[in-house]
């Protein structure tokens, strides 16, 4: 089921008595899900990827704009009418119910012809269970579950009632590091084995990187950027998009373009040509940098880090808009730490400029 | 390990001795008064030791009636009250305009002296040569005849002791409910609501069980403070009560120490003692029960 998002709004009158302005969450979104894929709502918080899926969920009525599931407008439609699973944050189990009557739940809650047989519940319910693995904990409460189990249930309760979208929301803040791994792999399979269209919120640029099909980035309500992960990683449209997706982030530098030359401070970088003159960012990606001895680029020297597989260089630099300058080079160089300056080369598909108002992206 | 205990009974050493002196010693003290026989306080002595003081109490008429009376006001009023306060919390955190002025307005009552409801009760109530009161006006247009409610039949008495006990306890419940209520995360009702379950069932199959430790705690103190009743009693129908028909068992046990007709500390202690075995065994029950039907 493909979802439309066509001109999404949403605004919230202001709390405080002060400021009388509305407060928009969601701001003219504009989207068509794929049927089948797996999407990404990411931004830091408050920049209305919750409110999004609640508006797509319907928990939330939007104040403009329309939500299409295939070409049904679903937009005035109550959450239970729209064929949506929803996997919340906390996981919202009920404490006081098995995981069996957990997972049963939603389809003992069907009424008249939609009304499943005894045998069909329990059928649907052994087969949500076994899709996510928790056959041997039908009896069990959800407080005697590890986390990673509880959110299994939930994405259980979410799927029994075999739903045309399934959004979640969070879905792996709760959990320890390892298991976070773990259940995003996990998640995917799922995701992939019932084919369902999914929508799920992260502020967490890496898992929303490793499992969707499709990212959106967010900030303060507006939509910045929507595209494969890979696309959007190599060629972000804005500085906020450059420097949120990424560990370690991008580095930032104050720099300027003067006949088509990039200049930071008084080293020449990069060739930009047909740029006028102007002042502007320089973005280069931590794997941008080049080790050369006589590279354009020139650095103090901070420390070495050591992470086996390559060696991080961490240096600083005047211009640089951050304290630090976090380069990742072949573990194979031999770095010596004493030096004072360190020299670079910048690979130019590896680094971005914006302009210094809008930081909009400046295409070479 | 041996110091730290030392820390811990020395921290809990001002709480041990005060309820130790006021609490627990009492407590063994009335145990052994009830099986001392004609014991007099002037001169502290006793006859015998025995279980005379229960087989007096236990055939004394005006014991019964106190027992009667006391089972009938708990098993009347802990039920109602405890459901018109799920009621009335249930409304009361489904409504959003006003919710806070309604919430002190049923609040009220909880910081109102008892006595003086008590007083307002009987002049709503009582018959008098003058008037009839303002309840039997009220009965009057329904076209039932003036009943007295505090000088009139049992079962009248009885009505206005339930009524006024029920008015009295219901704030505390609501406070104790609303907040219970509050406090369900409202992530399960979006959950609820998102699979489309049915308002009567969220309540019965989320609400219900997220707040029953919260029931269970106001049914066992209910039950606890009814079988206590003395002083609604008092402010209702003075304290003639054995005249009355009215007494409770804790009033028997005052009338027994300090009545007219006072001056026997052993039936007193008897009574007390056998009040005690009462609610310590419904409490016991209501455990049993609680562990059952409350889940986490």
């Amino acid at each position: 089921m493909k979802i439309v998002l066509k001109n999404l709004t949403k605004t919230f009158p202001s709390r405080s008595k002060k400021l009388r302005q509305d407060v928009v969450a969601v701001n003219d979104f504009n989207f068509e899900i794929p049927d089948g894929e797996l999407v990404g709502l990411l931004g830091p918080s408050g920049c209305g990827k919750s409110t999004t899926l609640n508006l797509i969920c319907g928990l939330e009525r939007p104040t403009g704009g329309q939500i299409f599931f295939g070409e049904e407008d679903v937009t005035g439609l109550a959450p239970e009418h729209r064929g949506v699973g929803m996997v919340f944050q906390n996981y919202a189990l009920y404490p006081h119910l098995t995981v069996r009557q957990n997972i049963l739940f939603p389809l003992q809650n069907l009424k008249g012809k939609d009304r499943l047989t005894k045998e069909e519940m329990t059928r649907r319910t052994e087969k949500a269970a076994k899709l996510v693995q928790l056959e041997g904990l039908m009896e069990r409460r959800p407080s005697e579950l590890s986390g990673g189990q509880q959110q299994r249930v939930a994405i259980a309760r979410a799927l029994v009632k075999m739903p045309r979208v399934l959004l979640l929301d969070e879905p792996l803040s709760n959990l320890d590091a390892r298991l976070r791994l773990q259940t995003r792999e996990e998640i995917r399979k799922i995701q992939r084995s019932t084919g369902i269209t999914t929508v799920f919120v992260t502020h967490d640029q890496e898992e929303a990187m490793s499992i969707s099909d499709r990212i959106v980035v967010m900030k303060e309500g507006v939509v910045q950027q929507i595209g494969r992960p890979q696309e959007v990683y190599d060629d972000p449209v804005n500085l906020f998009v450059a420097k949120f997706l990424g560990t370690p982030p991008i580095n930032v530098f104050h720099g300027r373009i003067k006949g088509e030359r990039v200049y930071i401070g008084e080293d020449a970088v990069l060739l930009a040509r047909g740029v006028p003159d102007q002042e502007v960012y320089v973005g280069i990606r931590p794997e941008g940098f080049l080790w050369q001895e006589e590279g354009p680029l020139h650095c103090e020297m901070g420390r070495v880090e050591v992470m086996g597989r390559d060696i991080s260089i961490v240096s600083s630099h005047k211009e640089a808009a951050g304290a630090q300058i976090r380069s990742i080079i072949s573990a194979e160089i031999r770095v010596d730490p004493a030096q004072e300056t360190v020299r670079f080369g910048v690979k130019p598909n590896k680094a971005y400029l914006f302009k210094k108002e809008t930081k909009e992206r400046i295409r070479i | 390990m041996k110091k730290k205990n030392l820390k811990a009974w020395l921290y809990l050493l001002p709480a041990i001795l005060f309820l130790g002196a006021f609490l627990v010693y009492p407590l063994i003290d009335v145990f052994i008064y009830s099986f001392e026989e004609e014991y007099n306080f002037a001169s502290q002595t006793y006859s015998g030791v025995g279980l005379y003081n229960y087989s007096y109490v236990l055939h004394d008429t005006y014991f019964l009636q106190a027992v009667k009376n006391t089972f009938i006001l708990v098993i009347i009023t802990v039920p109602i009250s405890t459901g018109l306060a799920l009621l009335i919390s249930v409304g009361l955190s489904s409504i959003k305009p006003l919710r806070e002025l309604y919430q002190t307005i049923y609040f009220l009552p909880y910081v109102t002296n008892t006595l003086a409801v008590g007083l307002v009760f009987m002049i709503l109530f009582q018959k008098t040569e003058y008037t009839d009161g303002l309840v039997n006006l009220i009965l009057h247009w329904f076209g039932v005849g003036p009943v007295d409610f505090i000088d009139g039949p049992y079962w009248a008495k009885m009505f206005v002791l339930c009524f006024y006990t029920v008015w009295v306890v219901l704030p505390f419940k609501i406070l104790i409910l609303t907040s219970a209520l509050a406090s369900v995360n409202q992530d399960y009702y979006k959950a609820a609501r998102v699979d489309g379950t049915s308002k009567f069932r969220i309540f019965v199959r989320i609400t219900l069980p997220m707040i029953s430790p919260m029931i269970f705690y106001l049914v066992i103190t209910g039950f606890i403070g009814a079988f206590k009743a003395y002083s609604d009693v008092v402010a209702l129908f003075g304290t003639d009560l054995n005249t009355a028909g009215m007494n409770t068992i804790v009033g028997y046990v005052y009338d027994m120490l300090y009545g007219d007709s006072g001056g026997y500390p052993s039936y007193a202690s008897a009574a007390a003692i056998l009040l005690f075995a009462i609610v310590l065994t419904i409490t016991c029950i209501n455990l049993l029960v609680s562990r059952k039907k409350v889940h986490y």
